[in-house]
């Protein structure tokens, strides 16, 4: 009766890498994400929740997590494709204080 | 007597040259002639005679005439004897029959006479011994702190021993359920006790559970009983429990179960006499079927039961001999099921109460339950996000903290509507200490690692919803969510 599982894939087409989340953020996610950021490079990395439809508490743990990797690294860690109830959430829990937020992803890799 | 039977007529016992005991008894009593009755090669008796009255010896006519009349005596004697016998036979059949008629009515009285009366719930219970009594047994017996205690048991064997079995173990529940107030203790002492007062042979299989009317709960322990089945409107589940039966082997443990009836569910516990009844061609009924038709679509104790025995009749075919008691204790919760245990608020209209098992996911499960039951009552957009996003933290709260993902321990859900609100209530076996000395998130420290990156879950719900409340009832602790509906629809 869960949702789909969490899935994660590496795009280093585009000008920034970018995380592409499916299924769950949920304790889960904790392992492939750590990996995926682990394996995108030095840089910015975008974490992109288009195919994402459920976060739950523990789901927000793992992304502080990477959030904290990417403070610690120096390395800039973006969203995009949130839905508006997610993204009231990030606002709320204050993560999007330290996590830049775009609609989209081509907003998200302009920066650079 | 082999000499009387190989004469073939009168025998003279002067003459007579044995010295036997018979011989000389009968010389003592002045015996002169012995007739044997022979009727099919087989001697039934003699005629014995004195001395005739003018001292004379028997005449040969005299004996022809002895010997034609025992030839005729004889067969009729023989037929008197056995209308006698069969009528003997018959008086003591007619004997047996009527102390088993005694023993059904003693065995009736045994069984409940009324079934319980429970505002909100409707329960029906059907009892069909093979022979004139069984082994088969249902019990419903009031606990001392209000609840119900719901027995159903079978004994090994049929007719009068599995009776005399079923009538010990019956009175011993209702003793050791004075005791004790938990099912698995109940069963545990009983089989302590029934071990070493029945037959080695012998075993009884029994469920014994407690029904609390208020919150739908039923906490039970399982001696090798079948299984009970609930029909959610998810589907059917199996409220699974095992142990082993009543009196084979003392010092048996059994676990007690948590299962749940909520509104409009209906809980069916049966015997092995349905499932294990055969069809014309000799396959079994089987629990596949059995599950099947506890998931049709009736409503209510008394339809459920018919519908079973109604199908089982068709299964087993016309003029069928039922093999085995049949047993059937059907519960159903009206959907309106009143609430009277305390609660946080005076709450009407119930529009639904569940159960899900303490495991990692399920709170996916009452999350989108309960998401969809809101979105029927006319929420939407943000609001709707919101209440689900509470409910499926409140429910891994409850999953993980409350209950520690012991699978055995249930979280109830219950939602109603009220005013313009919905409320959600969500209980767990945790204390509300567990919650309230939590630290608030920081998000800085943990950025920087000095605290984890867990603990977001009461936070968020506190966020999310218009209204959270805790509470302890009867030993659970109860989170409530209200969500406004007005403005639902914005």
């Amino acid at each position: 009766m869960s949702g789909a599982p969490f899935s994660v894939s590496i795009d280093e087409s585009g000008p920034v890498v970018v995380l592409r989340l499916g299924g769950d953020v949920d304790r889960n996610a904790q392992e492939a994400m750590g990996a995926a950021y682990s394996n995108s490079g030095a840089g910015s990395v975008v974490l992109d929740f288009t195919k994402v439809d459920y976060i739950n508490s523990t789901g927000i743990a793992v992304i502080v997590g990477i959030l904290a990797r990417g403070r610690a690294e120096g390395r800039s860690v973006r969203a995009c494709g949130l839905t508006d109830h997610y993204r009231q959430i990030f606002e709320i829990t204050r993560i999007a204080d330290f996590m830049a937020i775009f609609d989209d992803e081509s907003s998200a890799v302009a920066i650079g | 007597m082999a000499y009387l039977l190989g004469s073939g007529g009168p025998v003279d016992v002067e003459r007579l040259d044995l010295d036997s005991e018979a011989v000389r008894s009968l010389r003592a009593e002045g015996v002169r002639l012995v007739v044997p009755l022979v009727s099919q090669g087989e001697l039934i008796g003699t005629l014995n005679l004195g001395p005739r009255l003018s001292d004379q010896p028997y005449s040969t006519d005299d004996r022809r005439l002895l010997g034609a009349l025992a030839s005729q005596a004889a067969p009729a004697i023989r037929l008197a004897q056995m209308v006698r016998q069969q009528e003997v036979q018959a008086k003591e059949r007619e004997r047996i029959e009527h102390e088993l008629r005694v023993a059904a009515l003693i065995q009736q009285t045994l069984l409940p006479k009324d079934l319980p009366s429970l505002p909100g719930w409707d329960i029906e219970a059907y009892y069909h011994p093979a022979r004139a009594v069984g082994g088969d047994f249902y019990d419903f017996i009031p606990m001392s702190d209000g609840r119900l205690g719901v027995v159903i048991g079978d004994v090994t064997d049929k007719g009068v021993p599995a009776a005399l079995v079923m009538a010990t173990t019956r009175s011993t529940l209702r003793g050791e359920a004075q005791r004790h107030s938990d099912p698995g203790v109940i069963l545990a002492s009983t089989n302590d006790v029934l071990h070493g007062e029945i037959p080695p042979a012998m075993f009884v299989t029994c469920l014994f559970g407690i029904l609390d009317a208020a919150s739908g709960r039923f906490l039970f322990a399982n001696a090798g009983h079948n299984l009970p089945y609930v029909r959610t409107s998810s589907g059917v589940i199996e409220l699974r429990a095992t142990g082993m039966p009543l009196g084979l082997m003392p010092g048996m443990v059994y676990d007690v179960v948590e299962g749940s009836i909520g509104s409009g569910e209906t809980m069916l516990l049966s015997s092995d006499g349905i499932v294990e009844a055969h069809g014309p061609d000799g396959t079994m009924f089987g629990f596949p079927r059995l599950m099947g038709l506890v998931g049709s679509k009736v409503t209510d104790a008394e339809s459920l039961t018919a519908t079973v025995i109604a199908d089982m009749d068709r299964f087993c075919g016309p003029g069928h001999e039922q093999e085995d008691d049949v047993t059937l204790v059907a519960i159903h919760r009206g959907s309106s099921a009143a609430d009277s245990a305390g609660v946080l608020t005076a709450l009407l209209d119930e529009t639904d109460s569940f159960s899900v098992n303490s495991e990692p996911g399920n709170e996916r499960v009452v999350m989108d339950r309960v998401g969809e039951l809101a979105a029927r009552l006319g929420m939407t957009g943000e609001p709707l996000e919101r209440l689900k996003t509470a409910v499926s933290e409140a429910a891994m709260n409850a999953i993980e903290h409350g209950n520690g993902f012991d699978p055995v321990l249930a979280v109830d859900v219950s939602v109603r509507k009220h005013d313009n609100g919905l409320f959600v209530r969500i209980g767990d076996t945790g204390s509300v200490t567990d919650l309230a000395s939590r630290a608030a998130p920081n998000l800085e420290a943990k950025l920087e690692g000095t605290q984890e990156p867990r603990g977001w879950g009461l936070f968020l719900i506190e966020q999310m919803v218009d209204e959270l409340r805790h509470e302890v009832l009867d030993g659970r602790h109860v989170v409530e969510i209200r969500m406004n509906l007005e403005g639902a629809g914005e």
